[in-house]
């Protein structure tokens, strides 16, 4: 192998703030995800969501699938480009496919994510339990970000953007938005 | 299940039919944007609406990969009379009684519909209806809130709720209008049941509801055969609004 040629195949496998790595795997690509922040909360990033499905590395290409988290999402477009930046310094042809083969729910949201959310004043969503009838699940208190209390009252299923809804604390009296559970 | 043995008249039939409804509604409801009631509300039906026209954007995607057509020329280049929306859309917003009246209706409806279709055997439409009736959950919640706030909320309220449901009631049940070729999607296992079952899956979940409101059960459609065909002056309007950017600038976005 030509020096030259040394030197391509490391970079195509050095991430770009990470240290160097033997074999471009998956769990490389999906490290370098949590790097790609929601552009609608971006404390949290497409890992921390659970929107990343399935990761396929080639020689050639890096395919990877994302599951909306809402149908409507008008963010789709800004995260695929965030993922198609991201993956660039691999080297390779990225191919970002969103569909629907498992239905996002919030209850793919990882705990750090959940952590996250709560961090900057997101309630993270209540977590479905089967057994128990959806709609009343839906309505049920979150507990309020700011001081833990679960007197919280839904002002509106709708928010700012579809996956958020309102709350107000009656305790410590601040408004607060929490991520949809569904 | 083989490409072969999708009938793709059928489908795109009724993909035609579920994302022009979707279209229309949530082209109607965003009018509310701005003007709605209460600031709440304001949030509520815009965040509604854009649910719908994301779902309607979905189904014309999908309509889209089995026609070769673009998604955006279908939704917006088609002229009034090819729009396979039903009945129900075809009236004027009117006024929040009537916006909460059609939601109800429409909301209860579609969940049956999407119930028929899920786990249907023509994956791509299975998977967004998995996904499609965690949504379409907000959206029931949301008009059951409002029907009992209205059916409830005094004089006014009722009267006006009572009119909206004399004027939608005769084209309630077009939602379940048969579709072409409705055997095919039987028999390929994508819908579960025909049409006139799920109508009456439908009565019989919002009897209780209508019974414990005392308010008057949708009477049979009066020209179900005919329920997604013949839009009248309502639709010429809307279509004209919805499409007045397009056609100011052919291929802008925006």
């Amino acid at each position: 192998m030509s020096e030259a040629a040394i030197h391509r195949a490391v970079a195509i496998v050095r991430p770009p703030a990470g240290s160097v790595v033997a074999v471009l795997d998956a769990a490389t690509v999906r490290a370098a995800l949590g790097d790609v922040p929601d552009p609608e909360i971006p404390v949290v990033s497409i890992v921390d969501l659970g929107m990343v499905e399935d990761i396929e590395v080639s020689s050639s290409r890096i395919r990877v699938e994302l599951l909306p988290t809402f149908i409507g999402c008008p963010a789709l477009d800004a995260i695929r480009a965030g993922v198609e930046a991201r993956l660039e310094a691999f080297g390779r042809a990225v191919d970002v496919q969103f569909d629907y083969r498992v239905p996002w729910t919030s209850d793919r949201i990882t705990p750090d994510g959940r952590d996250r959310l709560r961090a900057s004043g997101f309630a993270p969503p209540a977590q479905l339990q089967p057994d128990q009838p959806v709609l009343v699940q839906l309505a049920t208190p979150v507990a309020c970000p700011n001081c833990g209390s679960r007197r919280t009252v839904l002002e509106n299923a709708f928010g700012p953007t579809q996956c958020r809804s309102i709350y107000h604390c009656t305790d410590c009296r601040q408004p607060f938005e929490a991520f949809k559970a569904i | 299940m083989s490409v072969a043995a999708v009938p793709g008249v059928a489908v795109g039939e009724l993909l035609r039919s579920m994302a022009d409804d979707e279209f229309v509604i949530g082209f109607s409801d965003s009018e509310w944007t701005g003007i709605a009631p209460q600031l709440e509300e304001d949030v509520a039906i815009s965040s509604l609406a854009q649910d719908e026209i994301g779902h309607a954007a979905a189904l014309y995607a999908l309509l889209g990969e089995l026609t070769g057509e673009d998604p955006d020329a279908i939704a917006y280049d088609r002229e009034p009379v090819a729009y396979r929306h039903c009945r129900l859309l075809d009236h004027r917003r009117g006024d929040w009684a009537m916006t909460i009246a059609r939601r109800f209706i429409y909301d209860t409806a579609d969940g049956v519909r999407l119930e028929a279709l899920a786990g249907g055997s023509w994956a791509p439409l299975a998977d967004l209806v998995g996904k499609l009736v965690r949504e379409e959950r907000y959206h029931r919640m949301h008009a059951s809130v409002w029907l009992d706030r209205l059916a409830c909320g005094g004089d006014e309220a009722r009267s006006r709720l009572l009119a909206a449901l004399t004027t939608l009631g005769p084209d309630a049940a077009t939602v379940f209008s048969p579709l072409p070729d409705e055997a095919a999607l039987i028999e390929a296992g994508i819908l579960a049941s025909p049409m006139p079952e799920l109508e009456t899956r439908w009565r019989t979940a919002i009897g209780p509801t209508f019974a414990t409101l005392d308010l008057p059960m949708p009477p049979p459609a009066r020209d179900l055969a005919h329920g997604r065909l013949d839009h009248g002056e309502a639709f010429a309007w809307l279509w004209h609004e919805f499409n007045t950017v397009r056609a100011s600038e052919p291929g802008v976005t925006w």
